[in-house]
């Protein structure tokens, strides 16, 4: 069969196609970073997962070792479940502690594992037991707010209006509605 | 006489629907034999290739130019608003999001509608109005085979291809507005972007668009040149339709595509 | 008759219950080239297409080679037509092929045969039309009687048992009238084929058609050789083939009485 310069140009054509795609691969997207490859699940369950969403990142010491799969409502305990798939690479003590953090001040939320001692390890299907919540904005001012206000009840409300002045940039009125009740 | 005009008008609404209802039934009867007399088209790859010559390297130039201005303008109203709120560095993510998971797809399929859409219909169009379609089928050749088989797959093929490079040049464009011009630091632009845009959710549902919009715009150009009355008229309104129908499919099917993803 | 390679019985056809053709009966003999004469509009190129099995009957039936062409599947029809030539008005020239590869077309889609001997065969078709010296140019760089000789050439590739012109003469000036003539005479004879011709060009067919069909107003008006019909004394055929303005073929499409139609505009 003979070429054609037509081929060639097709020839062209795709390569550069495929070569943009590894581009997007490589450059673009994180399939390099995140490369994880066989994983084991475990659960864990929290009271408030705040803005915890599937396909966050799953950290530990700041280094991305696994991600968040589903979140569940357990009708029964009222709490989130939420599955992680972690790189079968690292291996944690049973004892492991999550938290879900939030990257910044309002960057996006993830979990990190710390570390505990216990000889045995996390399998594949088991849970966390040792669990902290999202620190949820709203709730931590208003309990820093509460508990100025048990300091002295006369202070109270000048210290609510201290506070709405300085904090007042990044919060609205709504989290201070929540001292009188 | 009002009431006469309305029921006229009634009428013509009616008779208009149930035209676009027709044409969409064959519209589908002639995808539904494409894809039967693929067959064809594959044992004889070369004819394929000539029409992604076509479709897809001649309209290279027109995709690869405006892919970076869009990545430029992305790249410097992205910064614009970003700044505000202090996080110029997500300008990278901003771009690269934008242009694989929308930009890259849509505006390639339109761009791809107006520039090889138009060819194939008015091509197929002057085929059927110089009887070649008929010789064809005197000569006991399938023209569904031979004509319209291969520049579906051809489109098909080259349409994903496209709206990859589309991206790819869109975000060196938005790099180097974002980086040299505007002076965000480089190594937060890239790692932002590494760290937010998803192989699979991202850059590989992008692709499933373009594919996805790569048969419906061919099919659209093929059917509406199939379709054309044999007639200078007929080829130029059919043309035209291509555009405007094409345009609606992919404007409609993106926003059902992306509801799909999204809830995934 | 029994070495009729192509019959038609009773033939009916009609878009949307207007009928075209009423019942015509014709008879195509081995070797023979006969044309199907008519003033325009009269069916003619949908009685090939007919015969191509393009379209379907209302009434009646087309048997070529002894099998009746609606009766057929997708397959039986392609069969058929593998058996055919066809030679359209404009010659329907494949405008994105050069000339040599549209006469190689039909071989390339029907055989497996090697490039070289498919070169052989394309040179020797495009010789005989008297065109081998233009095998590389491209269909737009031809003129009008050029482009309907490669058609020709195209048509007769697989050397076809029956070929068919779609008014071969249309459009054409003289000598490449002259020239298809002789063409179309002198191929049937060489390739032992049947002939049926299309036109309404009556000096040019009458010179080399063995037998001659008028067709008026759906059914065969006259038949014949073409000697017998010079002598017709049949009005129709008389004006055809002398070419009078006014006879049975009126000079006015159907319309009402001329002062009636003159009087209302002026009301």
């Amino acid at each position: 069969m003979e070429r054609t310069t037509i081929d060639l140009w097709v020839g062209i054509f795709v390569a550069l196609g495929l070569a943009a795609l590894l581009g997007l691969a490589m450059k673009v997207g994180n399939l390099t970073t995140s490369s994880i490859g066989e994983t084991y699940i475990v659960t864990a369950n929290f009271e408030n997962i705040g803005g915890l969403k599937p396909r966050a990142p799953v950290k530990s010491a700041g280094v991305v070792v696994g991600r968040v799969g589903e979140i569940n409502f357990d009708p029964k305990t009222y709490e989130a479940v939420v599955s992680l798939s972690i790189d079968k690479r690292y291996n944690f003590p049973k004892d492991t502690f999550a938290n879900i953090y939030t990257a910044g001040l309002l960057g996006e939320q993830y979990i990190g594992l710390e570390a505990g001692g216990d000889e045995t390890n996390l399998k594949n299907g088991d849970k966390i037991s040792q669990t902290q919540d999202a620190v949820v904005l709203e709730k931590l001012i208003s309990q820093f707010l509460y508990s100025k206000a048990t300091e002295g009840d006369d202070k109270a409300s000048k210290t609510a209006s201290t506070s709405t002045e300085t904090g007042g940039d990044a919060l609205d009125a709504s989290p201070l509605d929540k001292i009188g009740k | 006489m009002v009431l006469h005009k309305i029921k006229r008008l009634l009428t013509k609404l009616g008779a208009g629907c149930v035209n676009k209802i027709w044409r969409l039934g064959a519209g589908g009867r002639l995808f539904w034999l494409t894809l039967l007399s693929s067959g064809e088209s594959f044992r004889r790859f070369r004819l394929t290739i000539r029409e992604v010559y076509f479709t897809g390297v001649l309209s290279l130039i027109i995709i690869l130019v405006s892919a970076f201005f869009v990545g430029m303008v992305l790249a410097l109203q992205g910064y614009h608003t970003l700044q505000k709120y202090g996080s110029s560095e997500a300008i990278g993510v901003l771009v690269a999001l934008a242009l694989v998971r929308e930009l890259g797809p849509v505006v390639t399929a339109l761009l791809f509608a107006g520039r090889a859409g138009t060819a194939i219909t008015a091509e197929i169009g002057l085929m059927k109005a110089t009887e070649q379609l008929s010789a064809m089928e005197m000569m006991a050749v399938s023209p569904i085979a031979r004509v319209i088989a291969p520049r579906f797959w051809a489109g098909v093929i080259a349409m994903p291809v496209l709206a990859t490079l589309f991206s790819m040049v869109g975000i060196l464009g938005g790099y180097l507005v974002a980086v040299p011009l505007i002076g965000v630091d480089e190594g937060a632009f890239w790692s932002q972007m590494q760290a937010n845009v998803d192989w699979e959710y991202d850059i590989l549902n992008g692709v499933l668009k373009s594919v996805v919009f790569g048969v419906a715009c061919t099919m659209i150009a093929l059917f509406e040149g199939y379709d054309a009355p044999p007639t200078a008229e007929g080829v130029s309104r059919a043309t035209t339709r291509t555009v405007v129908t094409s345009s609606l499919a992919v404007l409609g099917l993106d926003f059902i595509l992306t509801s799909f993803m999204i809830a995934m | 008759m029994a070495n009729a390679i192509v019959e038609i019985q009773d033939l009916s056809f009609g878009y949307k219950g207007r009928l075209l053709h009423k019942g015509i009966n014709m008879t195509f003999p081995k070797g023979k080239v006969v044309a199907i004469m008519g003033g325009s509009g009269s069916g003619k190129t949908t009685l090939l297409r007919l015969i191509g099995g393009q379209l379907k009957p209302t009434k009646g039936r087309v048997n070529v080679c002894g099998e009746v062409v609606h009766e057929q599947d997708r397959e039986g029809i392609y069969r058929l037509r593998r058996k055919m030539g066809m030679l359209f008005q404009h010659g329907a020239l494949f405008t994105d092929l050069s000339v040599y590869e549209n006469v190689a077309f039909p071989m390339r889609e029907h055989t497996n045969l090697p490039e070289s001997m498919i070169r052989d065969l394309v040179l020797m078709k495009l010789n005989a039309v008297g065109l081998r010296g233009a095998h590389a140019l491209m269909p737009t760089e031809l003129s009008g009687g050029m482009a309907r000789r490669v058609a020709l050439a195209r048509a007769i590739a697989l050397d076809p048992s029956i070929i068919m012109y779609d008014e071969p003469f249309a459009g054409l000036d003289p000598i490449s009238m002259a020239v298809i003539c002789d063409l179309i005479r002198s191929l049937n004879d060489a390739l032992g084929a049947t002939s049926i011709i299309v036109t309404h060009d009556v000096e040019e067919t009458f010179q080399f058609a063995d037998y001659v069909y008028f067709v008026a107003d759906g059914v065969v008006a006259a038949e014949g050789t073409p000697d017998e019909l010079r002598q017709s004394e049949l009005p129709f055929v008389h004006q055809f083939v002398h070419g009078e303005k006014d006879g049975p073929v009126p000079f006015h499409y159907a319309a009402p009485e001329y002062h009636a139609s003159l009087l209302r505009g002026a009301r």
